[in-house]
């Protein structure tokens, strides 16, 4: 046995072994190479529009293609205004979530069943949330513009916020509950004997000691929002005009790709589309790399 | 002094009501969306709706058969790109912990986990679609495996760190080489919970329709040729749903009722398998 060992050792198996390794430095390398050539075609092919149109590309008012103006401010209002209304409508429910999981019912089958309820909700293709928005939520909403005698589309900036609220509060309910179960319980009983109430602790314990963290939760959630498409595509009404209100129709920066990429015909057309997919990219990169460098910091602590 | 201790007592109860209620709220649409689906969708399924191909708007019978055939195409072979490569990335990141590579590769990999869906579907579509003239179901899966990466390398990651050192070592300590180690011992010992991140990662693309809008674009007929434009459901949906004709809502409510029941079995089997092995995700 331990000649057969001593015999068959060749330079073929060490060699197989680096070759392993190679592969695996290879792969790595890949990666890199991914991320940072999905920015680079980006550059690359929004820059007809860039070197035609300029910078101020961005605060242009009027987007149209037909007569060859091209300007994304109605898009960046919309993109901010939906996600910002989504952000703020969410956050009393992913609190809420947060605070019920992580702090009141750690265990038990209540809290199994919530969370199960919170992941299924992730789980729900945007698709399937747009379609059921466009044909139970959009009517709903017709209704009540038509009594608070406003516009009455329907579709609009606060038929995507609503709808892009119940997608995002999974994400920043699931991080907090992480969070809130990260404090110290050292810190909770020493409120606790000092004769403090569990709303007391909450608030000023748990809430203080997690903030940054909810922080990093709330803008992980707002880069979700500003780069979901489709659910948002099929409930906003396609305007290239800038919303003169929540209930108007409008467009974000995703729904407009969305929409227009297939039509577009024209070179400076299409890589204004695609200065727009830059812009996403960059915002939600620049979101995402600080809001995971604030959790780190945090959990690191 | 009882009242105001009374008082405190009673904020927080009545507190954690609030937040009971608020947090049960969430369930509200989920039932809505799910009800509804299933309510609507489900009359319109039979087995003609799985064989046939969508018919013009005005004839009875349409089908989905291209649409399901062209997704389980392009999710299949987008899983067979991104699960090799992600789970060797993981491998290479919970291997080399503190390497320069693993800090580039690891911000990579979180800055492709936050790129939009819609923007790989732009960055693929220059990529597969403009260089050859033609859409194709693989540009689809591509810009699929590019969404499903991120998730399944974090989750080997995570798995991997978890197996204790020693087991690894006792390996070397037999003459094992490094590959066999890391083949025969740690992989299998992350099992469960690297095939919980691929389930998770199939479940999350499964349902993705913006990538695919330029790149597989969509097919009336069933093709199987995977250079070629191809239907899937969440296109499917899209389109139809957004079109004005009734007919044409039927079948997007039945495709919809059957890409949600694939999306939560999808889910509910990762939850299983992670309950069975006890990993932690």
């Amino acid at each position: 046995m331990n000649m057969t060992a001593w015999k068959t050792f060749s330079y073929k198996k060490v060699r197989a072994e680096s070759a392993f390794k190679r592969m695996l430095i290879v792969i790595a390398i890949i990666m890199v190479i991914l991320a940072v050539s999905i920015f680079l075609t980006l550059l690359v092919e929004s820059m007809p529009s860039l070197k035609a149109l300029g910078i101020k590309y961005l605060w242009q008012r009027t987007w149209d293609p037909v007569t060859n103006n091209y300007g994304a401010l109605p898009f960046l209002i919309g993109t901010i205004l939906t996600s910002f209304l989504a952000l703020i409508i969410s956050i009393p429910f992913s609190y809420a979530i947060a605070i019920y999981l992580g702090e009141y019912k750690r265990t038990g089958w209540l809290s199994a069943l919530l969370r199960n309820i919170v992941e299924l909700v992730a789980a729900i293709p945007s698709v399937i949330y747009g379609f059921w928005a466009l044909i139970v939520m959009v009517p709903l909403i017709r209704n009540l513009e038509t009594k608070m005698g406003v516009v009455t589309y329907g579709v609009g900036i606060l038929s995507a916020s609503l709808i892009l609220a119940v997608m995002i509060i999974p994400y920043a309910a699931s991080l907090g509950r992480e969070l809130i179960l990260m404090v110290p319980s050292a810190l909770k009983e020493g409120a606790y004997s000092l004769g403090a109430t569990r709303f007391e602790v909450l608030r000023h314990i748990i809430l203080p000691y997690t903030r940054s963290g909810m922080l990093a939760g709330l803008l992980l959630s707002l880069g979700r929002a500003l780069g979901e498409t489709m659910a948002v595509t099929m409930v906003i009404g396609n305007s290239s005009l800038i919303p003169t209100s929540i209930f108007s129709p409008g467009n974000t920066m995703a729904s407009v790709i969305a929409n227009e990429f297939t039509e577009a015909d024209r070179t400076v057309y299409l890589s204004a589309l695609i200065e727009l997919g830059l812009v996403l990219f960059i915002v939600t990169v620049v979101i995402n790399i600080i809001g995971k460098a604030i959790i780190k910091k945090f959990s690191s602590e | 002094m009882k009242n105001r201790v009374r008082f405190r007592i009673g904020v927080s109860n009545v507190f954690e009501g609030i937040v009971a209620l608020f947090a049960f709220l969430i369930s509200l649409p989920l039932l809505a969306v799910i009800y509804y689906v299933l309510k609507t969708g489900l009359s319109k399924i039979n087995l003609s709706f799985f064989s046939n191909i969508p018919k013009p708007v005005g004839e009875l019978g349409g089908g989905i058969a291209n649409a399901l055939i062209g997704s389980l195409y392009i999710v299949a072979v987008a899983t067979v790109i991104a699960v090799p490569i992600g789970i060797l990335c993981g491998i290479f990141l919970s291997e080399n912990k503190k390497s320069k590579l693993a800090y580039w590769s690891r911000l990579a990999v979180d800055i492709m986990q936050g790129i939009p869906s819609i923007v790989i579907g732009i960055v693929v579509y220059f990529w597969l679609v403009k260089t050859r003239h033609t859409f194709s179901a693989l540009s689809g899966s591509v810009a699929l495996a590019i969404m499903m990466l991120p998730v399944i390398v974090k989750s080997t990651e995570e798995t991997l760190k978890l197996i204790p050192n020693p087991i690894k070592e006792a390996g070397y300590a037999l003459g094992l080489p490094y590959h066999k180690v890391i083949m025969r011992i740690v992989l299998p010992c992350g099992f469960s919970g690297i095939l919980s991140g691929a389930l998770l990662a199939v479940a999350r693309v499964a349902g993705e329709t913006a990538p695919l809008l330029f790149t597989a674009f969509g097919n009336p007929y069933i093709s199987h040729n995977m250079l070629k434009p191809m239907q899937s459901l969440p296109l499917l949906i899209f389109n139809y749903a957004t079109s004005p004709y009734d007919e044409w809502h039927d079948l997007a409510w039945g495709a919809s009722t059957i890409l949600l029941i694939w999306v939560l079995l999808l889910n509910v089997t990762t939850k299983l398998i992670t309950k069975r092995w006890k990993v932690q995700l």
